[in-house]
């Protein structure tokens, strides 16, 4: 089903995408949470070749006897984890998490995610800012979380972040591409990798957004609720796949009028 | 509880350990594996080589983190 997929990833028709010097075949990001077994999580995250996966940071469950960690299920050496601060609402909150995260997953890398709302997740940008330059000062590979304000990621690229990740839509959402014209201009502007992170729904969400020349995308829900998640997962490599070769290939231009694709001499009398 | 315990607060909750009990001694108390479980005492991380090392004082506030699924 993927072969063609296979085909045009990590091939000549593109370069790898670099985040913090580190390569990546594959331009799709994925998230560990919400799947309905852990089995299931697996599978589809290995359908969707991608090759970084965030985590959360969270308190041992002492009370109810579940202190398996994910790692019991994900290994290591397989998929580079990317450990985040979600539901982190201050800078203070979202350093001690980065902190903690990378304690546990002993690498450098963080989802730096500072939310400001409870209702739409929308992030504290003033916040974000703030414990982008301590952790990028503590050495830190900081992934931002961000909207798609252009002087939010110009001032985060400033900072040193390693990657600027503006949102499609809200996280979880699954709305999809809601200004395709503010990503264009922010990667239009932007030196660092552009990663567009939550709001996908699905793999024409995926491939849209792609095809706004956006370095790579990180979703989630998208996978773990659907009917199908490992059959979603093969359906998004594809999506984003195909978004980013009709990108590199260049599309025609959009007009009014139509145009016929036959020749217009040589008809009957 | 018994003479010489001490009590501690880990994940929130009260607990009581032995005097001199080390952070390692409880995460074995626990069952939990220590290359998974990162551990913070009164809000400062303590690196997993000195596990066995640190020990908890009354009144101590032990956090004890993992990975778990998220996006």
């Amino acid at each position: 089903m993927i072969t063609a997929t296979e085909r045009l990833e990590g091939t000549d028709y593109d370069r790898p995408l670099v985040i913090a010097g580190r390569e990546f075949t594959s331009r799709l990001i994925v998230g560990t949470g919400k799947y309905r077994s852990n089995e299931e999580m697996v599978a589809a995250i290995r359908a969707s070749g991608a090759e970084m996966v965030t985590v959360a940071v969270r308190r041992v469950d002492l009370d109810r006897g579940n202190t398996e960690s994910i790692l019991h299920h994900l290994d290591p050496e397989e998929f580079f984890l990317l450990p985040n601060t979600a539901g982190c609402y201050t800078a203070e909150d979202a350093i001690r998490y980065a902190r903690l995260g990378r304690e546990a997953g002993l690498s450098d890398w963080v989802k730096l995610e500072v939310i400001g709302d409870e209702e739409t997740l929308l992030p504290d940008n003033a916040q974000l800012l703030q414990a982008t330059e301590v952790l990028v000062g503590d050495g830190f590979n900081v992934l931002a979380y961000t909207n798609d304000d252009l002087l939010v990621a110009l001032e985060l690229e400033k900072l040193g972040a390693a990657a600027v990740m503006p949102l499609a839509s809200p996280i979880g959402s699954g709305l999809g591409l809601l200004n395709p014209y503010s990503i264009r201009i922010l990667k239009s502007r932007l030196e660092v990798p552009v990663i567009v992170d939550a709001g996908v729904g699905t793999a024409s969400d995926a491939c849209v957004t792609m095809e706004q020349g956006v370095d790579g995308i990180l979703m989630n829900t998208a996978l773990a609720a659907a009917r199908d998640p490992v059959l979603m997962a093969h359906a998004m490599r594809a999506g984003v796949v195909a978004g980013r070769a009709a990108y590199l290939a260049g599309r025609m231009p959009r007009r009014e009028w139509a145009v016929p694709s036959s020749p217009t001499s040589g008809m009957l009398d | 509880m018994s003479e010489g315990d001490i009590g501690i607060v880990v994940n929130g909750k009260a607990r009581r350990v032995p005097e001199g009990a080390t952070i390692a001694s409880l995460l074995s108390s626990l069952d939990l594996d220590r290359r998974l479980v990162v551990v913070e005492l009164n809000e400062e991380i303590v690196r997993r080589t000195e596990l066995d090392e640190v020990a908890v004082r009354e009144g101590d506030r032990v956090e004890l983190v993992h990975f778990v699924g998220g996006g």
